[in-house]
């Protein structure tokens, strides 16, 4: 098979493994802060219970983020030689900056995070929890103003075949890199608020009621329900400047072929290569070049213009509606739970058991609207590793076919077993949990004096009870 | 090219992020080199002891292998075209390593976490992961010295030196274990470190032969006059180095059965300094080098305005880095315990 083919196939499965597990840790980082605020704020039990829980996952989040994150820092150079040798002199700051700022801030803190509680004071290791969090988040600044800037690239100039700085901040604040950065930090969000609803409604399920899973359950479909709008506008607007930028990605994702004025936003079709054309279109007339113009006769350039130079269609065209789907189906059950988790019907803040049953089916759907949305990030760049710069054949290495196929045969049972053992081990954890015996813990607590009643109630429950 | 001018036109950066990059390297391996000998020893104790030689390297095994991350991150950012050849001659060996990574990595959260039936299968992938590791680094360490050559003897060399690096991480990681354990798993970890100690002699003698008959050029740098007087300090404090771990290992298990942790540091201490002078003299013998006889470091270096931006954040940064370091192993200071996440 074609060297780069496999190549790209096989940086394609390890970056997708890759992501799946940042995706949940830059927001897991900050809920485990809000859960230890506002325990040290209410001195509620439960706060910290949701927080030993999570916190769990969170490590396991981040070991397999930390060791495919490892294998990407290889990548670059294994698969890519020719990317390095034409825009090293930007990519490798970038980089550089990354591991400096965020990878060993996030690394060296998290030990404290884990382990530290019996060794440090309570508040140095909240301290050490937002150290982590922040870690993480900068490092989604970093390799996302690279990404972005490898999609619409600024402030450089061209030297001998060779990409020279000439000012750094167009090179982060590229233009697409506002918008990328915000997109990708909500869908993070969106992706553990879903993993914690759906989470903590399977342990509802099965009948452990306690506060803290309630409390949980509320928290994640309330910030689900708070950030989907803000997803859905940001989308919006990440669309208008790819437009701008990017019109052959753009007019791949709606899959317009001829230059249209009033083109209709298809809900379903098939493109066609062959007669360059949709099969089986069904669309809402005029909707596309309303939402991307602002205008019902809008002109949107299609495919045809950009004739052997725009990237493929199909996965674009799909790609973008299966993103476009979740996020409306996150819309639709996180704004239904909120109406019924803080409506009169409910007054304890249960769930009805079907909403219970749909939320642990959306546990992992924040994955696969943020996998898709990356395919068409990535995709829609071809036949360009940098748009406009460097094509993806001229990056690729002299290493044989086969070598690259065995090792992606290798790298693709590996990532699959993996993920299948995270998450059934997540399950297992959920299943696994019991509250009340964390009630003697020896956190160090806020001052005495705030005596939660929820220790109270469970002494009243003990065992020492005739 | 003429080294002298090369230094004097702006050609000092690379010199630079050369050290940088070394300083890294030597980082990764002393720091992650401990984690990995842990690992190595697994297999040979019972699940209690397990569990206490994982809690030893728990909180740090993270930022240990960031080293890794800025070593290999400066050889792409710094000199780019090496980093393509170097990795591409190395795609196999570094293959496996990131596997075994993998693997070794997973593994300490898995081990906890999963069904309890799944804890020994969990824990071989911890010590099955650590080993793969090791051996590939000391494949890719053999391949390196040899200048990528895919002889039979270079091979053969490649698998010793792959041997050896395991026990020398071994050697390394029993050598934590006697400072951060206690009772009948510390006697043991003296053990370990007495027979991993001479495999680990036996490959950097193996290693201080082979390089100078590699290339005349690195011949010559160690036995011209007046180079060889220079630098006579480095086989001889070696030596005097395993020596002193020789005779400490000795004495330890009288001394620590009777709870005196007088010395329970040197061999610890003393296996470092050898790691940093077999590094040192490595260095030296391929510095200005990145592969062997090839490709040197101006020729492979990136421009120097992007470098320059670099320097100034690393320069920030590496202090601080240092600072966090040295406060979270002060946090962790002492015996281990177990580690809870509260
Ligand atoms: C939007 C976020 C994002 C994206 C697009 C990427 N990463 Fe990542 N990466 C993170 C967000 C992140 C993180 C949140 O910072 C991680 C995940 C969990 C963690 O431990 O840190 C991380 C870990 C991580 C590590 C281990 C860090 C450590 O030792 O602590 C490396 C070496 C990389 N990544 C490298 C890459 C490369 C080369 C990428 C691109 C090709 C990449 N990451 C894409
Ligand atoms: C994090 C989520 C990401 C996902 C899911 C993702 C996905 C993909 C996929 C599927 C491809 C293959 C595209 C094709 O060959 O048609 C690809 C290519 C590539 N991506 Fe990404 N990507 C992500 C982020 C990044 C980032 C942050 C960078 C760099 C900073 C990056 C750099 C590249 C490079 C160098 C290639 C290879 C060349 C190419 O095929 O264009 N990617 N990515
Ligand atoms: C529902 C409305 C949404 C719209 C209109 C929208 C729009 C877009 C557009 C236009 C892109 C491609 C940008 C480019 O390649 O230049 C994109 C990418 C992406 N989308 Fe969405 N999106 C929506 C929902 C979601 C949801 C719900 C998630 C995840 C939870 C998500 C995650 C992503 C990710 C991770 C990317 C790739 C990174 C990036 O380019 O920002 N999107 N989105």
């Amino acid at each position: 098979m074609d060297p780069i083919i496999l190549a790209r196939a096989q940086f394609g499965a390890n970056i997708t493994f890759h992501i799946l597990f940042p995706t949940i840790s830059i927001a897991m980082g900050w809920v485990l802060l809000f859960f230890k605020l506002r325990f040290n704020k209410t001195g509620d039990a439960k706060w910290m219970d949701a927080y030993k829980f999570w916190v769990k996952v969170f490590a396991l989040t981040f070991a397999l983020g930390v060791v495919s994150g490892i294998t990407m820092s290889f990548q670059f150079g294994t698969n890519w030689p020719g990317y390095m040798q034409t825009v090293g002199n930007i990519a490798g700051p970038l980089l550089a900056y990354e591991v400096l700022t965020a990878f060993f801030l996030e690394a060296s803190f998290l030990g404290i995070m884990l382990f530290g509680t019996n060794r440090v004071s309570n508040r140095v290791h909240t301290v050490a929890t937002l150290l982590v969090a922040g870690g993480t988040t900068l490092s989604a600044f970093w390799i996302i103003a690279l990404n972005s800037w490898m999609q619409t690239p600024a402030g450089f100039e061209m030297i001998d075949g060779k990409a020279h700085a000439l000012d750094w901040v167009q090179i982060v604040f590229n233009p697409s890199f506002p918008y990328r950065l915000t997109h990708m930090l909500l869908a993070s969000g969106l992706t553990v608020a879903f993993l914690i609803a759906g989470i903590s409604a399977y342990r509802w399920l099965r009948g452990d009621k306690t506060p803290a899973v309630t409390a949980t359950l509320k928290t994640g479909v309330t910030l689900a329900a708070i950030l989907i709008p803000l997803q859905i506008f940001a989308g919006d607007l990440h669309g208008l400047n790819t437009l701008k930028h990017q019109p052959a990605k753009v007019a791949a994702m709606e899959g317009v072929w001829e230059t249209t004025k009033g083109a209709p936003a298809l809900l379903f079709a098939i493109p066609n290569t062959q007669t360059r054309s949709n099969d089986y279109a069904i669309g809402i007339p005029k909707v596309a070049s309303l939402i991307l113009t602002h205008e019902l006769d809008g002109e949107i350039k299609g495919l045809n213009e950009f004739q052997g130079k725009h990237p493929p269609v199909a996965p674009l065209f799909f790609g973008f509606r299966i993103m476009v789907g979740m996020g409306m189906l996150m819309l639709a059950v996180s704004w239904f739970g909120v109406w019924q988790l803080y409506g009169r019907k409910s007054p304890r803040g249960e769930p009805q058991p079907w909403l219970a049953r749909v939320l642990v089916g959306m546990s992992f759907s924040g994955w696969i609207a943020t996998v898709a949305g990356w395919y068409v990030t990535e995709i829609g760049r071809q036949p360009y590793l940098v748009y406009g710069v460097l094509k993806t054949v001229d990056a690729a290495s002299a290493v044989p076919g086969a070598m690259i196929a065995s090792t992606f045969v290798m790298y693709l049972t590996l990532y699959s077993a993996l993920t299948v053992a995270y998450i059934s081990v997540v399950f297992h954890l959920a299943r696994k949990a019991q509250f009340p015996a964390s009630f003697s813990s020896s956190f160090p607590g806020p001052s005495t004096s705030i005596i939660p009643p929820m220790i109270a109630v469970h002494n009243d429950l003990g065992p020492a009870q005739p | 090219m003429d080294q002298l001018t090369n230094m004097q036109n702006g050609g000092w950066l690379p010199v630079v992020f050369l050290g940088l990059m070394g300083i890294a390297m030597l980082a990764y391996v002393v720091l992650d080199g401990y984690d990995l000998g842990v690992g190595i020893l697994l297999r040979r104790v019972e699940d209690a002891d397990k569990d206490v030689m994982i809690s030893s390297i728990g909180p740090f095994w993270d930022a240990n292998e960031t080293w890794l991350v800025l070593g290999v991150g400066i050889l792409l950012v710094a000199f780019p075209m090496a980093h393509g050849v170097i990795l591409g001659a190395l795609y196999l060996p570094v293959a496996f390593m990131l596997i075994g990574l993998t693997l070794r990595g997973v593994a300490f959260d898995f081990r906890v976490k999963a069904r309890a039936a799944h804890k020994p299968w969990w824990n071989n992938a911890f010590f099955a992961g650590s080993l793969l590791t090791s051996f590939s680094q000391g494949v890719m360490l053999g391949l390196y010295i040899t200048g990528f050559k895919n002889g039979w003897a270079e091979l053969g060399f490649a698998l010793i030196t792959g041997l050896c690096l395991c026990s020398g991480y071994a050697l390394l990681g029993a050598a934590w274990l006697i400072m951060k354990t206690e009772g009948a798993l510390q006697q043991r970890a003296v053990h370990w470190a007495q027979r991993s100690l001479w495999l680990t002699g036996a490959g950097i003698a193996a290693i201080s032969i082979v390089t100078p008959m590699i290339s005349a050029r690195i011949f010559e740098k160690w036995f011209s006059m007046p180079n060889l007087f220079f630098l006579l300090p480095i086989p001889v404090v070696t030596a005097v180095l395993f020596f002193t771990i020789e005779r400490t290992l000795r004495r330890l298990p009288v001394r620590l059965r009777d709870r005196n942790e007088y010395g329970a540091w040197v061999p610890f201490t003393c296996t470092v300094g050898i790691f940093m002078l077999a590094f040192c003299g490595l260095a030296y013998s391929l510095f200005p080098y990145l592969v062997v006889d090839k490709i040197d470091i101006w020729q492979a270096a990136s421009a120097p305005e992007s470098l320059k931006i670099i320097l100034l954040g690393a320069a920030i940064v590496l202090p601080a880095i240092l600072g966090y370091t040295i406060y979270s192993y002060r946090v962790f200071w002492g015996k281990t315990r177990e580690l809870t996440y509260y």
